[in-house]
């Protein structure tokens, strides 16, 4: 066992893992922060997206002692803290942007960190940017749709 | 809250989303128990192997190891087999197959004992140390190899070719020999992986000294589960629950009853401690159903101006090791559309399903219908690339012609209600095809090393399954009714319980428009709740687009019987005749006094506190419906996709994509718009690159998704939709279904645009998917002889992938 010390949605936790432990299950089983899922453990289809230190990573290809003394932010911090949703949460909603909803979360951390390296985006560069995260039930484009939506209310309010 | 706002067709913005955009999903890996303990498969390195020991003494001894149990420790356990429900024919052979293997590995996907641990982690530790002796036996995996039974699969069956079926045709079937033209191609369609991004798992849990159990699993079914379960099982059903928590996505993937439920229940029981499994991909990949693995021989006999006169199809279908729950019915639901949306004289189809040494095949969206509609097709495109005419002239030539009510199709089943033609003209108009086949030739023209091509696809398929008499008379064990209960709560609020059982298709949002205005209610009036045997007692669950078209449908016939038992309230606070009132502007009202009134939500209270209802009236306000549909449902429509092909590199990409669907009537185009962009982008996948990859050992190459291609946003393109409205006789909504349409129509589409790319360098064929390297070999053999389009790496598909016409 390995204790590590991770700050994960703004709350320091501190905690004994198995060397091999994942930090998708770290998170899942030892914290109970299900909305990160599994997919496919390969690392292909992003269902697992959370933030380190701000930036997009598949928390099923890190270990979680790869994690000590770093911030992670994952789909249940996403919204405010008084309850209210990300743009790109409510741009998801509002534009049909889920079906099953499994790989959802994994969109939204994916197109969260995307959107603040690039605030502007154009529709081909929402679709190369989603590379890594497959969806099957919606075929994208309304996922593209309110990634553009909510790229256009975030840079809207800022302006 | 009492409204007269309408909200049936419009896009209502989705109820089930709150929970899933914030992590709040309960799918099956985010519940737990006390008590708990993990379930893993041993699945040994073997294709085809007769077992000669299972060692789990390493095994048992291993960190937090509760028990290792082979199939000889279970044999008590399961007094039958997993079901099949789909017997085709009086003949058919059916392999047992029991959740372990007691004797022979068939594919890859055979367990041969399981693992209960106290974590996830040492049960999948401990499974790789149980130590499998095996002796191998050769691997058949080609269907016409598999066919010579020089290997057996089923000893005890003697034979691999398991199933024959045909329902016997219809028209003059010497026509396939006379006919001015008569075109012969051979496709084959090669096995897909579903895909769900949510791979299966289940937790099972119960009292055993009560004999009470339930199953949660990610499961389209849980209603069919229960009743195949408690057949495997032997828990009888009234002691058994299954739920089916949020579903990650299902495809067809989840339309089945696997050995890894029974398994959990049956562990459950010995236990006495909930025990749970989650799938692994890998694992997914090999136990999970496939889908499609078809060789068809197709004939297609017409006239030199374009008339088709006859459709005939020869097909065999892979049907894996096993029976799964509705394997060998699958190429049979796909036996009734062979005609597609032309008229013809003539027609037949059979199929014969034969075993090999891979993973069962079973329903992957579309079930059967995208098999066929690729081959039709295709086969349409030969033929006018036969009689040098335009592919688009003669599918708009040949079309049926238009019938407002149900007609009896030339294949037996009666149609719906058919209108082909401004779906087809609309398609045309939307991809804007005479400019399309302008700039078509003018590449030619130039000799650009990028080509345009132009595929179309026009379909029909059969959804709304399914009338339980027909489904008799085909041999299917169950029926194909649906079930839906009305409970009005005092003071407003509308509790409703749905036998379809979804996960994505947004039935949440969808049944509570149709209540809210059968009742004069709102949308968030209503809650709707499924997926749980206990709380939607009767149900066929969700699968085959039948869920608007049979569970919408129940649920509006409970709406009115909720309506008819308030009229009577209605009129007796009233005090008038019953006669006397009238449903306008959401409230019964009396004629000629519309502020005279009651609403729906004054009724249930009245109803629930019961303090002077008419004599003899049961309090509360409720309304129950099964309902069993008199016909299947036939969407139709027409797709267009126009594609640019690279002829030095045989890179395919899609230009443009137009889909215009007829599904009847519309609950929520929003969702059903969001159905078909996802139908259609499955079926791109397929077209373009998907397949389950085999070595010559039998070994799944395409083992994760690193090397099983599922396109991502940036391979898939925007799409142009539109719909015609053809209301389906069937139903009183008007509801057709659209779920799978988008996978029914899309891969012909893509493909024929692929070939029409490369046609006037003389290519004929490219198989599933088109490949870069496969178009690119497909353009070297026809402008230069060189090695063909089949064999060597993106080209192992069992089966010739050649065409060409005779």
């Amino acid at each position: 066992m390995t204790q590590i010390a991770v700050t994960v949605n703004g709350t320091r936790r501190e905690a004994d893992v198995e060397p091999r432990t994942l930090l998708v299950y770290f998170l899942r089983e030892q914290l109970g922060l299900t909305g990160t899922n599994v997919g496919c453990d390969t690392s292909s289809c992003g269902a697992c997206t959370v933030h380190l230190d701000g930036e997009s990573v598949k928390s099923c290809t890190l270990l979680a002692v790869q994690a000590d003394g770093r911030e992670v932010t994952t789909i249940e911090a996403l919204a405010g803290a008084d309850g209210t949703l990300h743009p790109l949460q409510d741009a998801f909603h509002r534009h049909h942007g889920l079906q099953c909803g499994y790989c959802t979360p994994g969109m939204l951390m994916a197109a969260a960190s995307y959107l603040k390296e690039n605030p502007t985006p154009t529709e081909a560069e929402v679709r190369e940017s989603l590379e890594g995260n497959l969806c099957r039930c919606t075929g994208y484009q309304n996922i593209v749709e309110s990634i553009l939506d909510a790229a256009g209310q975030m840079s809207g309010a800022k302006a | 809250m009492a409204t007269t706002e309408q909200y049936v067709g419009r896009s209502i913005l989705r109820k089930e989303d709150a929970k899933l955009i914030e992590g709040q999903g309960t799918f099956i890996d985010n519940q737990s128990m006390a008590g708990m303990v993990w379930m893993e498969l041993v699945r040994p390195p073997y294709v085809h192997a007769k077992v000669d020991s299972v060692d789990v003494s390493k095994a048992s001894n291993m960190p937090g190891v509760i028990g290792v149990l082979t199939a000889a420790d279970l044999d008590d356990a399961f007094p039958a087999g997993l079901p099949m429900v789909w017997p085709i024919t009086e003949d058919i052979k059916i392999p047992t197959h029991w959740p372990l293997t007691k004797d022979v590995i068939r594919f890859a996907g055979d367990a041969v004992a399981v693992v209960i641990a106290e974590s996830r982690a040492q049960a999948e530790d401990a499974a790789e140390e149980v130590v499998v002796e095996a002796t191998e036996r050769p691997v058949v995996l080609d269907l016409e190899e598999a066919a010579k039974d020089q290997v057996v699969l089923h000893e005890d069956l003697g034979t691999n070719v398991v199933v024959h079926w045909s329902h016997g045709g219809g028209g003059d079937q010497t026509i396939f020999d006379s006919a001015p033209v008569v075109v012969h191609e051979r496709y084959s369609q090669p096995r897909l992986i579903p895909n769900a991004i949510e791979a299966r798992g289940c937790l099972a849990y119960g009292i055993p000294a009560a004999g009470e159990y339930t199953l949660v699993s990610a499961t389209q079914i849980p209603h069919i589960a229960r009743v195949a379960l408690s057949i495997a099982t032997g828990i009888p059903q009234s002691k058994l629950r299954i739920i089916a928590p949020d579903v990650g996505g299902g495809f067809g993937s989840k339309l089945n009853v696997y050995a890894e439920e029974a398994l959990a229940l049956a562990l459950a029981r010995r236990l006495g401690r909930p025990v749970k499994w989650i799938e692994d991909r890998q694992e997914n990949y090999v136990a999970t159903i496939h889908g499609r693995g078809v060789i068809h021989d197709c004939t297609l006999a017409g006239t030199e101006d374009g008339k088709i006169l006859g459709l005939k199809f020869v097909e065999l279908a892979d049907m894996g090791a096993y029976f799964q729950l509705l394997t060998p019915g699958i190429p049979e639901l796909g036996g009734w559309v062979y005609m597609g949306p032309y008229d013809v004289e003539a027609y037949w189809y059979e199929f014969t399903g034969i075993m090999t040494n891979a993973t069962p095949t079973d329903a992957y969206r579309g079930a059967g219908r995208p098999e066929a509609t690729f081959v039709i097709e295709r086969l349409v495109d030969a033929f006018a690339r036969r009689i040098g005419k335009d592919p688009a002239h003669v599918r708009r030539m040949n079309l049926h012609p238009p019938h407002a009510d149900a007609q009896t199709s030339i294949m037996g089943l009666q149609v719906d209600s058919a209108n082909y033609e401004p779906t087809f003209d609309r398609a045309l108009e939307l991809v804007e095809y005479d400019q399309m086949r302008k700039e078509q030739a003018a590449r030619r023209e130039s000799g650009d090393a990028k080509q345009i091509g132009i595929g179309l696809s026009s379909y029909i398929e059969m959804c709304g399954l399914a009338p339980s008499e027909i489904l008799g008379a085909l041999r299917y064990v169950a029926g194909g009714w649906d079930a839906a209960e009305i409970e009005c709560r005092p003071f407003g609020k509308v509790v409703v319980r749905t036998g379809t059982s979804p996960h994505g298709q947004g039935h949440d949002t969808s049944w509570s428009q149709i209540v809210a205005d059968g009742l004069g209610i709102t949308p968030d009036d209503v809650e709707v709740l499924h997926g749980d045997t206990a709380v939607s007692r009767l149900g066929m669950d969700t699968y085959g687009s039948r869920s608007v078209a049979v569970g919408g449908e129940a649920l509006r016939q409970a709406v009115e019987k909720v309506k008819e038992k308030a009229r009577i309230i209605a009129a007796h606070e009233l005090e008038v005749s019953e006669d006397d009132l009238e449903w306008t502007d959401g409230a019964f009202r009396v004629r000629g006094a519309p502020d005279k009134a009651r609403t729906i939500p004054d009724l249930a209270t009245s109803a629930w506190h019961a303090h002077s209802l008419p004599k003899g009236m049961e309090p509360v306000l409720e309304g129950t419906a099964v309902y069993d549909p008199p016909n299947f449902t036939w969407p139709a429509g027409t797709h267009v996709c126009v594609v640019e092909v690279d002829t030095e590199t045989g890179k395919t990409d899609i230009l443009r994509y137009v889909a215009v669907d007829d599904c009847g009537a519309v609950i929520n185009p929003m969702i059903v718009e969001g159905q078909v962009q996802g139908g259609v982008a499955q079926g791109i996948a397929e077209a373009l690159y998907e397949e389950a990859v085999y070595d010559e050992s039998g070994n799944l190459m395409t083992s994760s998704m690193t090397q099983y291609l599922i396109p991502s946003a940036a391979e898939i393109p925007d799409m142009t939709l539109d719909r015609t409205e053809t209301p389906s006789t069937t139903n009183a909504l008007g509801v057709k279904g659209i779920a799978e349409a988008g996978t029914i129509a899309s891969p012909p589409a893509v493909i024929n645009a692929v070939i029409d790319a490369v046609s006037h360098l003389g290519v004929t064929d490219v198989g599933k998917p088109a490949s870069p390297e496969r178009v690119w070999r497909a353009i070297q053999e026809a402008t230069k002889g060189s090695p063909g389009v089949s064999g060597g790496p993106g080209g192992a598909t069992p089966g010739r992938q050649e065409g060409g016409a005779s």
